[in-house]
């Protein structure tokens, strides 16, 4: 498929977009980590290996 | 239902199809001011309400809270980008400027609306959720689609969906609706007419070209002025009514009843004013003032509540 030619204006715009969706995606994943921690509590660390 | 009679998508800016749009662009769809006034009354209601909620669950119900705000102020850009560009305040947002595509703003305001509310849902509880989607639905389509267009009644009816947030931040830590939240939210619900009537007399022009039926244009600038002050007075009650059911102290009471008195005194001079008068300053100071009022009550009530829990001590 032909990709339109981006101006200079449009790939920084595209470049800030990605920017904030993959800062936005890794503060979600860190969040729902810490709340699966807050949720379960410390014991899930008490596992038998 | 006269919900779409008068919406004109074809007088929107054709879609782009390469979005010009940066993430600035997209932040502005949420409209981070009235954002940042809901995040505050929504700390308050949650900071308030007697219990505990751990830190981190606090962080993420207001964090979703003001993206549920922000996803219904971005459905109504999609839907109100047709009169948007005609007046001068709203020109410049990302849609009618060309920036962003109806389209696309309709898919980012509808993902973080489901994604708000699921959140809330799953993280925190479902009665704050279910009223997070309620706020939005009461925003985007009770107000922007229905009453914004359709009568000079709309802000005061609409006024509620952004008195909710203290109510849905109390309901994050007793997951229940009590009277004392009812009280947070009729503050901000009679200040919201004496707000924007403040700012429709003084924007009349540019609402009359748009076609939006506020009361300046509908009633005129004299029945404005009138509902103005009774609003102001309304709110300056209602503001103390805290003390009286005995869930805020005596130094607060006394601050409200202050805050009040200086809103109504900005009121009469806004009643004052002479019909016709072009500079309008007062209703501008007015404006400016009524946003000091709310800041100052819900910092107050915030203030009382955290020395109380932490002190015991009613101020």
């Amino acid at each position: 498929m032909n990709q339109p030619d981006l101006t200079d204006k449009q790939k920084k715009a595209r470049r800030s977009r990605n920017v904030a969706l993959g800062i936005a995606l890794a503060v979600l994943a860190v969040m729902f980590y810490v709340v699966t921690i807050i949720k379960i509590g410390p014991g899930i660390f008490d596992r038998a290996m | 239902m006269a919900m779409t009679d008068e919406h004109d998508a074809l007088a929107a800016p054709a879609s782009v199809d390469v979005l010009e749009g940066d993430a600035g662009d997209f932040f502005a769809l949420l409209k981070p001011r009235v954002m940042s006034l809901v995040v505050f009354t929504a700390l308050v209601g949650l900071l308030m309400a007697p219990g505990e909620i751990h830190p981190v669950l606090g962080f993420i119900a207001i964090l979703s809270i003001a993206v549920g705000a922000g996803a219904s102020g971005a459905l109504n850009m999609w839907y109100d980008a047709d009169i948007d560009i005609l007046m001068g305040r709203t020109a410049k947002r990302p849609i009618p400027a060309g920036r962003i595509s109806a389209d696309t703003t309709l898919a980012f305001g509808m993902f973080l609306s489901v994604f708000s509310v699921a959140t809330l849902g799953l993280l925190v509880n479902w009665l704050s959720a279910g009223l997070l989607a309620f706020t939005i639905f009461f925003y985007a389509v009770v107000y922007t689609m229905w009453l914004k267009r359709s009568t000079p009644q709309n802000i005061v009816i609409g006024g509620a969906a952004g008195a909710f947030p203290p109510i849905i931040g109390w309901a994050c830590v007793t997951n229940s609706i009590s009277i004392e939240s009812i009280v947070l939210f009729a503050i901000i619900f009679l200040w919201t007419p004496a707000h924007f009537w403040a700012l429709a007399l003084f924007k009349s022009e540019d609402y009359g070209r748009a076609g939006i039926p506020m009361l300046p244009n509908v009633a005129g600038e004299r029945t404005t002025k009138h509902q103005i002050v009774l609003y102001a007075v309304l709110t300056a009650i209602c503001g103390v009514v805290p003390t009286i059911m005995g869930f805020a102290g005596t130094m607060y009471g006394v601050f409200a009843a202050i805050l009040g008195a200086v809103f109504i005194w900005y009121a009469v001079q806004v009643w004052r004013m002479p019909d016709g008068d072009a500079k309008m300053v007062p209703a501008k100071k007015m404006f400016a003032y009524s946003l000091v009022y709310l800041f100052c009550i819900f910092t107050a009530l915030m203030v009382g509540a955290l020395v109380t829990k932490f002190t015991g001590i009613a101020v």
